[in-house]
């Protein structure tokens, strides 16, 4: 059942670190929101900030990040006032969980893989070890892990299984919202195609939403609900997935788009030429118009988000 | 036309004439027990056959775990085989000594995955250029400079002058696997391994890499072997693709027919899982063999791939291992569905 | 070497780094200073010479600055002679053969405490007649004391302490007692003031000269001090460093380069090699290290060069090895070694000019660590008597003290100031070598 409910809305997000040369501007006023039961993908190269997108998100702060503000908001409740305490028994995997970039190597190699995926339902639901047991027994089912595996060790596990352990991690809480950074970037191909068989099953029997961050865009496709691309720390373009495949707007997003490789490639696959700005030295103007090719006079100067026909585009073209 | 292409013609060389000739290869890692005892093999590779020819470039396809790594590496002469011939430039890499070996060495080009790894960290460009020269034996200290430039030059890497002091940390992962790339050609080899090269690159980045690759193809008339997991590079750079799976070669037919008409229902399997950008993907299922790629210690009795297989023929699929049918010309596949 | 410069950089930003450094430098200062303004004879010579080099310093004085924190202030010993012109001297002629020859020299005395000796060195040139000197003492309050009257020969010493006549004339054993208080008093003590020692020579020949050397041995003396056999405890200090660096640096770099490169072909061609290395490090382990050198010593030969060389042979095999063994085991399956094999390169070419150099920012720390305990190696051979026979060290200043027993006699100069050298240059190099590894140690992820 899909209730078009508002779960997530962002605003003005900003995370900064501080650097020997300066402030590292990786997320730079953020703005989107997603409805629940729906998967939203965060696209974006490397260096884009799109990680500490969900660090920042989770508040998973580093010890030198420097400027941490803005607005989040989750079922209407802005949690950025919340406390460390209030924020990590009520949010962190209670609300949110998070599967991180190479979840499959950050699982204990010395503790039994069942008992590792316990831990979070023994800290937030507060419920014995039998009970959590029995709950990881489910979560197992719901991303295909046979039973018997719950008392081996990680390194038993091949890389595919390890991931759907790293899944089962995020969800034995019964979290609302799960951000996934380049969950499948380390996997074969049937792997991942397996991985994500996994996900449209959560996404539909269980009803959560997801926040896929990703650099790959064949792969973002099939659990994307809303596209939002990123660059240089600031998000360029917000639509549904229809019509972004179909024919994105942002200059970036189309270059993007014509990059991929195809199966049956009719086409040469574009290049985009020059590197992203490093997100110290940031330009001023807009961030992608040194490599944009349809670069005109206003773009000297930042171009507002504009909206349209329930789509979002940070472009002067736009205007 | 480069120098080496114009000699060739000049010479009335067969430019399609068989370069590298793979004939049952197995590789078999032996298992110690404590360092004692002796548990079994690792069979990584196990009866491959197959031609490489001037100027063809082969996409070798499969997951990890299919003994893909340990054949390149055997081509490459990093391994040796533990059964089966590999020829050449119709020399058999078995009766070469230490200086044929080193000679062989420097014919082949080995393009590797990580970009950062493979670059000394501790040299700067020129160094790291200079060394397949050195130990080639080109003595001249102009004639170095000279190559370097030009291997620089051919991977648009410009102006070169800029890059040569630099170290390998002071470059975007493209223009590092340039670098890689320009230290393959260096010696002008004859053939290239490119094992994985674009894929811990950018997406921007690979289709230029890919592209530079397949521009130094077409002027040194290389033969390529590329081997990727992503079928979808593969159309743009090749001509032949072999299928690998638990060490063998599954299907080896001509890109646009395994693409169009893929027959091992591995492969059926390898071109469903590959997702293309569209939207209507989030709203169906892929349908996939369950199960993992088996391992090599102890493979499946028969066909490797029966336990996973949707169409496994009950009473002959797992007793006996399929050889190679042809149900279309020149498209190979080892399979019992297609015996005629 | 831009990792070199920026190494520097980091460097800076620790304290501790920055004052080991300070330290470092100061005693490579010290060590070449020692080195250019005495040459190698040279301080053998100081060192091994004799009486005859020795004899102008008191025995067993403390330095000088001992005075700045005592309330009573000893004696500092000085000499002075009429060669050189710090005692004036005049000359004059009575007759064509007979000239008076008038040696004086003042000095202030402002001590607590009374003089170790004094005494007087003729220096006579003639032919048959011997000069004549009568020596005469004046003291603050103005008596005027009559000290000898002796004819001089070439070389005569006069001492003051060692003559009964003079003993006699005093009333007293004690003759610098006599000297520098009034002993006729009720309660007698010392008199500060100035003295005066007036040499009044007579020559008869007219050729003939009278040069005299005044030696006076208070309780301090220079820098550093002296020991039993009256040497000047400056030299083996100065000297000492130069030799102990020496010693710390190459034994430090010797060892640690071997090991590395021992590893390096160990790892790389694995099989019995790698086996036989192994076996030879543990059984090396094993070896008491300490006794094995002392029984070269006793039945070989002591030479500091033996003791280098037999230091770095027991150390190469160290368990080092089996930490630099388990990195190149992780190093030698980089892509980039693969892609040197791929293209050619031979074993050498690839242990030499890949794996090796990508050790040595973790070599380095570990070096610079090392340092210390190889200059105290050395300290410590000296003190068990196996230090070398020739060469001033640090060690042998501890061994002569604690033959001598001077902890007991309260002489602790003698073994602070080496101590306390040794103490430093430990510190300055385990200080520098802690930061080195916090630098460089982050940069291992990278293997």
């Amino acid at each position: 059942m899909t209730q078009n409910t508002e779960l997530l809305r962002i605003e003005e997000l900003v995370l900064y670190f501080n650097s020997l040369q300066g402030p590292v501007q990786a997320v730079d006023g953020v703005n989107f929101s997603l409805d629940s039961n729906r998967a939203v993908v965060i696209l974006g190269e490397s260096g884009c900030g799109k990680s500490s997108l969900a660090k920042a998100i989770l508040r998973l702060l580093p010890r030198n990040a420097g400027t941490y503000s803005g607005r989040i908001y989750l079922d209407g409740q802005d949690v950025m006032l919340f406390t460390e305490e209030e924020f990590r028994q009520n949010i962190r995997w209670a609300s949110i969980s998070m599967v991180p970039q190479a979840a499959m190597n950050a699982l204990n190699p010395v503790i039994r893989v069942g008992e590792q995926v316990a831990e979070p339902a023994i800290v937030h639901l507060g419920v014995d070890k039998a009970g959590a047991i029995s709950l990881v027994r489910k979560m197992f089912q719901h991303v295909g892990v046979p039973d018997d595996f719950i008392s081996r060790y990680p390194f038993e596990l091949s890389g595919g299984m390890r991931q759907r352990v790293a899944i089962a991690m995020a969800l034995v809480t019964s979290p609302n919202l799960i951000i996934l950074d380049e969950p499948t970037s380390a996997l074969d191909v049937l792997t991942q195609a397996n991985i994500f068989n996994v996900l449209k099953r959560l996404k539909k029997e269980l009803g959560i939403s997801f926040i896929l961050i990703t650099h790959d865009i064949a792969t973002s496709s099939e659990l994307a609900d809303d596209v939002a691309v990123m660059y240089a720390g600031q998000i360029v373009e917000v639509s549904d997935a229809h019509r972004f495949f179909d024919g994105p707007q942002h200059p970036y997003s189309k270059k993007l788009l014509a990059s991929v490789p195809r199966l049956h490639g009719d086409s040469e696959p574009e290049f985009i030429t020059g590197r992203p700005p490093s997100l110290i030295n940031l330009p001023k103007g807009c961030r992608f118009s040194d490599r944009c090719p349809s670069r005109f006079e206003k773009c000297v100067e930042d171009p507002p988000v504009i909206e349209a026909d329930g789509r979002k585009v940070k472009c002067w073209l736009y205007s | 036309m480069s120098a080496s292409l114009a000699k060739a013609v000049e010479n009335k060389e067969d430019l399609r004439k068989v370069l590298l000739s793979i004939d049952d290869l197995h590789v078999w890692f032996e298992l110690r027990k404590f360092g004692f005892g002796h548990a079994g093999y690792v069979k990584a590779v196990d009866g491959v056959t197959f031609d490489v020819h001037r100027g063809e470039t082969i996409a070798v396809v499969g997951e990890s775990g299919c003994g893909k790594s340990s054949l390149m590496k055997t081509i490459l002469g990093l391994y040796k085989p533990t059964k089966g011939e590999i020829i050449f430039d119709d020399k058999n890499l078995k009766d070469l000594d230490t200086k044929g070996m080193h000679w062989y060495h420097s014919h082949v080009g080995y393009v590797q995955q990580d970009p950062y790894g493979a670059l000394p960290s501790f040299m700067n460009v020129k160094r790291i250029l200079e060394e397949p020269l050195i130990i080639g034996g080109v003595k001249d200290k102009e004639e170095r400079n000279q190559r370097i430039r030009k291997a620089l030059e051919e991977v648009k890497m410009s102006p070169v002058d800029d890059f040569l002091p630099k170290y390998p940390h002071m470059l975007s992962g493209g223009q590092q696997q340039r670098v890689v790339i320009a230290r393959a050609m260096i010696m002008e080899p004859k053939f290239l391994v490119a094992d994985e090269p674009v894929s811990m690159l950018d997406a921007s980045v690979r289709v230029e890499i890919l592209k530079l690759l397949r521009g130094l193809q077409e002027l040194h008339h290389l033969s390529v072997i590329y081997i990727t997991h992503d079928l979808s590079t593969v159309s743009y750079f090749s001509e032949r693709i072999f299928v690998m799976y638990a060490g063998n070669l599954v299907e080896k037919a001509k890109v646009r027919q395994v693409l169009d008409n893929p027959l091992h229902p591995y492969t059926v399997a390898l071109l469903t899982g590959t997702s293309e950008p569209d939207a209507k993907n989030a709203d169906t299922y892929k349908e996939i063999p369950p199960g993992e790629p088996p391992s090599l210690v102890k493979p499946p009795p028969g066909c490797r791939f029966h336990p996973r297989c949707s169409k496994a023929i009950k009473g002959l699929c797992e007793i006996k291992e399929p050889p190679d049918f042809e149900p279309e010309p020149g498209h190979l596949v080892a399979c019992w569905l297609y015996e005629k | 070497m831009i990792a070199l410069k920026n190494s520097l950089r980091d460097l800076v930003r620790y304290p501790s780094a920055v004052l080991g450094l300070v330290i470092i430098f100061i005693l490579m200062g010290i060590a070449v200073y020692a080195l250019v303004t005495i040459p190698y004879s040279e301080a053998v010579r100081l060192w091994r010479g004799g009486e005859d080099v020795w004899y102008q310093n008191p025995k067993y004085a403390a330095p000088t600055w001992y005075n700045f924190f005592s309330s009573k202030k000893e004696p500092v010993s000085f000499a002075v002679n009429t060669a050189d012109g710090s005692m004036k001297k005049t000359v004059t002629s009575n007759s064509p053969d007979i000239s008076t020859v008038d040696i004086i020299y003042s000095f202030d005395y402002n001590y607590d405490t009374y003089p170790q000796e004094m005494t007087l060195y003729f220096n006579t040139t003639f032919t048959d007649k011997l000069p004549f000197a009568s020596i005469v003492w004046i003291t603050p309050d103005g008596r005027k004391i009559k000290i000898a009257n002796m004819a001089v020969d070439h070389k005569s010493t006069y001492r003051f302490s060692q003559d009964p006549k003079l003993q006699k004339s005093l009333k007293s054993e004690n003759v610098m007692q006599a000297l520098f208080s009034d002993l006729k008093a009720e309660d007698p003590t010392l008199i500060k003031g100035q003295y005066q020692l007036a040499i009044t020579g007579t020559t008869f020949e007219k050729a003939s000269d009278i040069n005299a050397q005044f030696v006076f041995h208070g309780d301090l003396f220079g820098l550093a001090g002296t020991d039993k056999y009256r040497r000047d405890l400056l030299l083996p200090l100065l000297y000492g460093t130069p030799i102990a660096l020496a010693f710390g640096l190459l034994a430090a770099l010797g060892t640690a380069l071997l090991t590395m490169i021992i590893a390096a072909i160990g790892t790389w061609y694995g099989g019995w090699v790698d086996e036989l290395i192994q076996r030879i490090t543990e059984v090396n382990l094993v070896l008491p290290f300490l006794a094995i050198l002392i029984m070269i010593g006793t039945f070989y030969s002591r030479s500091i060069w033996l003791m280098l060389g037999v230091t770095i042979l027991l150390s190469i095999f160290s368990g080092q090895i089996k930490t630099y063994r388990a990195i190149f085991l992780q190093s030698k399956e980089s892509s980039y070694i693969e892609a040197a094999r791929a293209y050619g390169a031979s074993n050498s070419r690839i242990i030499f000019t890949y794996l090796i150099p990508r050790m040595i920012p973790l070599l380095i720390p570990a070096l610079v660590s090392s340092v210390p305990s190889f200059v105290f190696l050395e300290a410590s051979l000296a003190v068990l008597g196996l230090g070398d026979p020739v060469l001033p060290t640090w060690g042998k200043i501890i061994d002569d003290a604690f033959t001598d027993g001077a902890l007991y006699r309260g002489l602790y100069y003698w073994v602070l100031e080496p101590a306390v050298l040794l103490m430093i240059t430990g510190l300055g190099f385990a200080m520098l070598g802690f930061a080195l590894d916090r630098i460089f140690n982050p940069r291992l992820r990278d293997i």
